[in-house]
């Protein structure tokens, strides 16, 4: 699944995370007296394959709990995965040696929802973008100060306050600082997660205009995770869409704006508020968003699908190619 | 600038709201006039800090020191609710007048059961209404706000909701007596687009059956697009630009309006930089001498360092600016 060019800069193949719910003390003692309590298994990510070009900006979206930060931060190295494979420019990591698995870590950059829950309080501006570069030798000490400032002009910080610390930022400037320190260690991808969800309208389009030249100039590949549909239809070449730690659709953006394959996406493009679209009339939504504790068996999106079938209740829809470049998990296509 | 001019349910003149701080005196709100119509629905729109909540709060008497209501009139039916003895406020706000918060814990109790308080609720409205029926219409309205089985949440505290299912249960206790006006203060902020969906269905319904009226508070200018029949949008405390829903979306007259609109992705075509505002908003502490705008406003002038007041440049439309965008052909931006 998902063509594997020689542009491929990162490919997923049916990679997989489990938590696992650990039993409290009361749960602990039942089990002990002989109730059938278990420990609980959220499959957060649940058996995913996706392919992203260098140079791209793939969006990722779904709703809240649908595990778009644990598949983002699988694919940054920062959590490990329970089962499948990432392989970055070619090369597996699970048999990456290890100067290659810290070169990887490098460049694959993560900028995180909350600037200032990502940035230590107590470090200045300086230190906290120059201290990473500093120690994977890309500046010298003696150079770091105007390395810093170079790194913070590009992302459109005064320099001038390279001294002061996180809280003397308004949030938009502190979410420049979590751009500038990636940026810092020369990545050639960013895992955006939910990246300018924090911020006001007018500093959103600052930072997304930002976004979008650093992609320009330093020539940057994007996994840019948000829950904002028409930001990420703004500033994606493609679309990945996940329900429940499965992708359900893959397609280029405006193919899936036109004509959205699966029943889930369809339902989702439906409800999102968009500036021409006045005086709605709102309709009730069917079903709820079910626990990821407990999914439905067979499609998961089955128990609110108006197309569903009893196949579906049953047997899991592949993600396959519908068209060139497009994939969907729906058994609906199968009849086509 | 009133929208719809007949008998207004509220009518707010002129609202000033100070905060008394030792850092300085904080003008959260200062001359903010709106009315809001029968059945209306009025989008209360601008970016954090410009007043938004403050105004919802002074309207149902909940603003608390250092901030004070320091001026102006809140006619709620034609009477005015500044200054209403305590009780009385109180006996409006759990009947006619509903806030929605953006953290639902401040509707709910974390100490009691949903079912009690939902009949409560019901109660002190109605005391003549049997405990079973309050119930029955208590289930009925966590159904309808799209809780799954509401005869078994009913008997849940509110802790053992997720989020998103707790504000729904706020939203269904603020439903409850069918109030006259309801203040929804970004009550969907946090939630998915399918919930999100399923609430503004209830809230319109609820205005389109009952005439309720309502101030859907929010910085999501496409909500508002799709869901309001008026809209104000305010900057540093002030309302800089209000009127009809279409009118102003589609032809915005003051500059932060027309930036604001501008630098919504939806607005611009794929890939595309976005319009943006330059700079970011001023410290209510530290406001520049005349329009509060003028920093970050491609129009500012001489004449900008004098306040602008309200004018009606456009039948129906209110606008604080010394030079609005008058000519139609105008480019956003521009
Ligand atoms: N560290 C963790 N421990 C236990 N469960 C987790 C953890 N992180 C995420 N989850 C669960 O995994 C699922 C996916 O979460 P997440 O990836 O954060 O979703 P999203 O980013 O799409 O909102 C959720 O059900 C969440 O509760
Ligand atoms: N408790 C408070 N103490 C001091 N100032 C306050 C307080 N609450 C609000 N303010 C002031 O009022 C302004 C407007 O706040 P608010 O109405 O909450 O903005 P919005 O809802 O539009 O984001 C804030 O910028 C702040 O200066
Ligand atoms: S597989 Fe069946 S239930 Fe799932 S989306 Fe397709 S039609 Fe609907
Ligand atoms: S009054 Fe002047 S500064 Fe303010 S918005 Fe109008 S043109 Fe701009
Ligand atoms: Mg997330
Ligand atoms: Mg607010």
């Amino acid at each position: 699944m998902s063509e594997k060019t020689n542009d491929t800069m990162l490919t997923v193949d049916n990679l997989s995370k489990n938590f696992v719910k650990k039993l409290d003390l009361a749960g602990k003692i039942a089990q002990k007296l002989g109730s059938n309590i278990r420990e609980e298994v959220v499959h957060a990510v649940d058996g995913v394959s996706l392919a992203i070009p260098k140079g791209s900006v793939v969006g990722l979206v779904g709703e809240s709990g649908c595990g778009k930060s644990t598949l983002g931060r699988m694919i940054a190295g920062i959590l490990r995965p329970t089962g499948g494979d990432i392989t970055y420019k070619g090369v597996s990591i699970t048999k990456m040696s290890g100067d290659e698995a810290a070169r990887a870590a490098l460049q694959i950059q993560m900028i995180f929802q909350d600037p200032f829950a990502s940035l230590n309080p107590r470090m200045r501006v300086i230190d906290i973008i120059g201290e990473a570069p500093l120690t994977h030798g890309f500046t010298t000490a003696a150079e770091k100060d105007s390395y810093v400032c170079d790194v913070m002009k590009r992302v459109g910080l005064d320099p001038e306050y390279r001294r002061r610390y996180p809280h003397q930022f308004s949030g938009g400037q502190r979410q420049r600082i979590g751009i500038a320190r990636a940026l810092a260690v020369n990545p050639e991808f960013l895992v955006c997660d939910e990246a300018i969800a924090a911020l006001d309208v007018s500093i959103q389009a600052q930072v997304i205009n930002l976004f979008m030249d650093l992609r320009e100039d330093l020539d940057l590949t994007y996994l840019f995770i948000s829950h904002d549909l028409s930001v990420v239809k703004h500033i994606s070449d493609r679309i990945v869409i996940m329900y429940l730690g499965r992708i359900v659709e893959i397609s280029p953006t405006d193919e899936l704006y036109a004509d959205p394959n699966h029943p889930y996406t369809q339902a989702l493009l439906n409800e999102v508020p968009q500036l021409e679209h006045r005086g709605r009339d709102y309709k009730p939504v069917e079903g709820e968003i079910p626990s990821p504790l407990d999914p439905p068996s067979g499609c998961h999106f089955h128990p609110r699908c108006p197309h569903a079938t009893d196949r579906c209740a049953t047997e899991r829809p592949e993600l396959r190619e519908i068209a060139p470049t497009r994939w969907s998990a729906c058994h609906l296509n199968d009849e086509a | 600038m009133s929208v719809k001019d007949t008998s207004p349910t509220l009518e707010v003149r002129n609202l000033q709201t100070h905060f008394f701080t030792k850092a300085g005196d904080a003008k959260a709100v200062d001359g903010v006039s709106f009315s809001v119509g029968k059945g209306e629905i009025m989008g209360l729109v601008g970016e954090s800090g410009s007043g938004k909540s403050v105004t919802g709060f002074s309207i149902i008497g909940l603003v608390d020191p250092p901030g004070n209501v320091v001026g102006g009139e809140v006619l709620y039916n034609g009477k005015n609710l500044v200054g209403l003895p305590d009780e009385q406020m109180r006996q409006l706000r759990g009947n006619r007048i509903a806030m929605i918060f953006q953290d639902p814990m401040m509707t709910l109790n974390p100490v009691l059961r949903v079912d009690t308080q939902m009949v409560e609720t019901i109660l002190a409205h109605d005391p003549s209404v049997s405990k079973q029926d309050a119930l029955a219409r208590s289930r009925d309205a966590l159904g309808r706000v799209g809780i799954p089985a509401p005869d078994e949440r009913l008997r849940s505290y509110p802790h053992q909701f997720s989020g998103g299912m707790r504000q729904r249960v706020a939203i269904a206790i603020a439903l409850l007596n069918k109030p006259d006006l309801i203040i929804a203060d970004e009550p969907t902020t946090a939630l998915d687009v399918t919930i999100q969906g399923q609430i503004l269905y209830e809230a319109q319904k609820l205005c389109r059956e009952t005439g309720t009226s309502m101030i859907w508070i929010t910085h999501d200018l496409a909500v508002v697009a799709g869901l309001a029949d008026s809209i104000c949008v305010m900057y540093g405390g002030r309302v800089v630009e209000q009127g009809l829903i279409n009118d102003v979306l589609d032809h915005p007259v003051h500059p932060y309006t027309r930036g604001l609109l501008g630098s919504v992705p939806g607005a611009n075509s794929r890939g595309t930089r976005l319009y943006q505002i330059p700079g970011m908003a001023p410290s209510l502490l530290n406001l520049p001498q005349g329009c509060a705008f003028q920093a970050r406003c491609p129009r500012a002038d001489e004449a900008c360092l004098v306040e602008p007041q309200i004018t009606e440049p456009i039948a129906g439309r209110g606008v604080r600016c010394c030079h609005p965008h008058l000519n139609a052909e105008e480019e956003i931006g521009a």
